[in-house]
């Protein structure tokens, strides 16, 4: 055997991986670009304003709904062995504004929406759509990709505040209902606890995985292999590379807004 | 007059384009025969800029087409996509309007309208059509909504990519009068990939056989059934032996 196989392997596989990193950071680059030169198709943005955003909604406040109330009992529970049941209001803002809010929503937006774009666009280039684009002299990625991207960038912390919102009042309903707090206690409490940063960090969390969604989506449409089988490749490879890069960059925000 | 010099073009070790040298005069209409799989149809994106050749040239009116305006270049051109290619979110008559509703030329919303379904009538669909959506169409009616975008913004050429695959001899003998008429009507300069010989009959004035990455025949299509060349007789007369390998 080839003692050199394996580190052979491991060379291929690292610049395999990062000439992907690489096409993908360009992707995002040229968005951006063409996101600042006209023309700017508004009837696309606000199309994809009502996929991203109004269409999402269901799935992003009924995931935060039941997640404010999980947290709730889980707090509960939790800090019951130290007798801090009280703090439940409170960790239960925070946790929903500063964290399962930006990070669930963002996961709910990547499965619905980087694999409905990725599917959309994927097919459009195996029907060759978009050629027809191409030769009816208009940008696909002025048409397409900025549209989507701008509209998921600005859609999603909406949505996120909106789940931050629903998750909190799902912890309530629990809370009252459930563990029998007092309920004008339980809103004091969140209130004097949750500060406009803990929601605003969310947001910002929000706008930066609106943007990794709608850009996943779109690359790998555009980047989509022959065939079904090519563009099920396509839409699969979007929402996995998208939740990843959800989780890895809500790591990276969470160090740089709240440990300096 | 699109001319092309010595182009080549590869997609890994498959070597599509290994030289292809052809001129096609302003206000002819030149069909391009070949074999599945020859490379017409990256031939004719070449030339339009969906594919970049790996070396040679392609000019258009004298005109080397990487030198110049990419939309104004564009603006000249009209094409019929093999599947009809037409945008499943829009209407028939905003995809039949699609440049006239964008760009530097941009019409008012009804004018673009109007001419969207003068074109439907003059490709034979009815003025009901242009509120469907091409999903609730058939083969053929997309075929015609295709042909009814390519001529909508009145192109000084256009390309044909496989306008009769997947239809019925009927409709593709339509199809075929349709292309012909129209190619005629306006004067433009045609390039059809093919591989329908009822096809090149009805719509070539010129012929080119494109073979082994190279065209091996090219002349006016009355003299192609009288041509010597051993490739081209296979090919018209359908023949399973003959110097172009059949896969069995």
């Amino acid at each position: 055997m080839n003692l050199t196989l394996p580190l052979a392997v491991t060379g291929r596989a690292t610049l395999a991986a990062l000439a992907a990193v690489g096409r993908v950071a360009l992707f995002a680059l040229q968005t951006v670009t063409h996101l600042l030169r006209p023309p700017f198709y508004w009837k696309e943005f606000l199309s994809s304003l009502m996929q991203v955003g109004y269409f999402s909604l269901p799935v992003v406040g009924m995931t935060a709904f039941f997640t404010g109330g999980a947290l709730a009992l889980q707090i509960y529970s939790g800090g019951a062995r130290f007798n801090a049941e009280s703090v439940v209001p409170s960790i239960v803002a925070i946790g929903m504004a500063r964290e399962l809010g930006p990070v669930l929503g963002g996961l709910m937006v990547a499965a619905r929406v980087a694999s409905s774009i990725a599917a959309e666009i994927g097919t459009m280039k195996v029907t060759e759509q978009i050629d027809a684009l191409v030769t009816l002299s208009t940008n696909p990625m002025k048409y397409l990709t900025v549209p989507r991207v701008l509209a998921a960038t600005l859609a999603v912390p909406v949505l996120v505040g909106v789940g931050d919102a629903i998750g909190i009042f799902g912890g309530y309903v629990v809370g009252v209902n459930r563990l029998g707090f007092n309920s004008a206690a339980y809103l004091k409490n969140t209130a004097d606890f949750l500060q406009t940063w803990d929601v605003g960090s969310g947001m910002i969390k929000g706008a930066v995985f609106g943007f990794i969604v709608a850009v996943m989506g779109c690359y790998y449409g555009m980047n989509s292999d022959r065939g079904a089988q090519g563009v099920g490749r396509a839409t699969k490879s979007a929402v996995v590379a998208a939740s990843v890069m959800i989780l890895a960059s809500n790591y990276l925000l969470t160090e740089l807004f709240f440990t300096s | 007059m699109i001319s092309l010099t010595d182009v080549h073009k590869a997609f890994g070790a498959n070597r599509v384009l290994q030289g292809v040298n052809l001129t096609i005069p302003t206000g002819e209409s030149m069909v391009i025969i070949g074999g599945s799989g020859t490379g017409k149809s990256v031939l004719l994106k070449c030339v339009l800029g969906l594919v970049t050749p790996d070396s040679g040239s392609i000019a258009v009116d004298g005109v080397d087409v990487t030198q110049t305006d990419r939309d104004t270049f564009l603006a000249r051109f009209g094409m019929l996509f093999q599947g009809g290619a037409l945008f499943d979110s829009l209407s028939v008559w905003q995809n039949v309007a699609f440049r006239l509703l964008r760009g530097p030329k941009k019409l008012p919303k009804a004018q673009a309208r109007e001419v969207a379904i003068e074109k439907l009538r003059r490709v034979g669909l009815k003025p009901e059509v242009a509120d469907l959506f091409p999903a609730e169409l058939s083969g053929g009616m997309q075929k015609r909504v295709g042909l009814a975008r390519a001529i909508a913004a009145e192109p000084e050429i256009i390309f044909f990519d496989e306008p009769t695959t997947g239809l019925d001899p009927i409709m593709s003998g339509v199809i075929n009068e349709l292309i012909r008429e129209i190619v005629v009507e306006m004067g433009v300069t045609a390039m059809t990939i093919t591989h329908d010989m009822t096809s090149v009959r009805a719509i070539a004035d010129k012929v080119a056989m494109l073979h082994g990455g190279l065209i091996r025949w090219t002349g006016p299509v009355a003299e192609m059934d009288a041509a010597t060349d051993p490739y081209l007789d296979q090919f018209i007369h359908g023949r399973a032996h003959g110097p172009i390998e059949a896969v069995r």
